[in-house]
């Protein structure tokens, strides 16, 4: 069975690598470019999979995994400014999918145990983007 | 990696079959079927797969939105699916052909690195087709 909660988080951040020049950063990034950033409002979806526990009929605790997203996700990264405030980004390009795979190495360590591990991380920048990332294939 | 872009366009449509009668069109159609047609805003999701590049990216936005918009919105948007779209003419504009056509339309001019893994359209917010490449 699939089990997935969301998450929200609202933050700032420029794609740019500092080593190119303004106009190449534009013409791979566009306006994800601007250095003095802007921002989203992210929705983080995770999804686990596991059997329902005979005992509890729960394939993970919901308050748990809530505590994970917090302490994890939304505590470290909400009103930040990626680039500046939440290493890795300070040297990783923040893209949504530098950032699905950030959230990934975070979560997926402290999710994992006997009949049950995460899934997939689905990281919307907006309604009409979004990345699904399911660990290194 | 996957990454899914959310576009729009709107069209009109209707759904008749030279199969068969006018009456088994209006059966099998219903308000579809309505001779003067009708139309949508429908929702379409284009989902790429491949590698996270050393720019970070699965594939770059822009080149992107300009692909989808160039072979699929500026044909669709606005346009009657029966009258306008040559592709479409001899099969019914059902929202099953119409992903058949979009995936078509994008795979014969597909220029990103990122594999094309999924086309799902919304005809409304309450049905949606989905092709899984």
């Amino acid at each position: 069975m699939f089990l997935t909660r969301k998450a929200e988080f609202s933050a700032s951040h420029v794609c740019a690598n500092p080593a190119w020049s303004a106009d190449r950063n534009q013409a791979v990034y566009g306006n994800n470019a601007n250095p003095h950033g802007h921002g989203h409002n992210y929705v983080l979806e995770v999804t686990l999979t596991g059997d329902p526990d005979p005992v509890t009929g729960m394939v993970f605790d919901l308050r748990e995994l809530k505590e994970i997203l917090n302490r994890e996700v939304v505590d470290p990264m909400d009103h930040r400014f990626l680039n500046r405030e939440v290493p890795p980004f300070d040297r990783v390009i923040p893209t949504t999918e530098n950032l699905a795979v950030e959230i990934w190495k975070r979560i997926e360590p402290q999710i994992r145990r006997e009949g049950v591990h995460l899934h997939n991380v689905r990281l919307y920048e907006t309604a009409d983007l979004y990345v699904d990332y399911g660990g290194e294939q | 990696m996957r990454l899914t872009g959310r576009y729009r366009f709107s069209a009109s449509h209707r759904l008749d079959t030279p199969a068969l009668s006018p009456e088994a069109n209006r059966k099998l159609y219903g308000k579809c079927n309505n001779p003067h047609g009708h139309g949508h805003d429908y929702l379409l999701e284009i989902t790429v797969d491949g590698p996270v590049d050393q720019d970070g990216q699965v594939v770059n936005r822009e080149a992107m939105d300009a692909l989808v918009r160039e072979r699929v919105l500026r044909r669709l948007d606005h346009k009657n699916l029966n009258a306008d779209i040559p592709e479409l003419a001899g099969s019914v504009t059902t929202t099953e052909n119409l992903a058949t056509l979009i995936h078509g339309a994008l795979a014969g001019g597909w220029t990103l690195p990122a594999r094309l893994a999924r086309v799902r359209i919304a005809e409304t917010a309450r049905n949606s087709f989905e092709l899984e490449v």
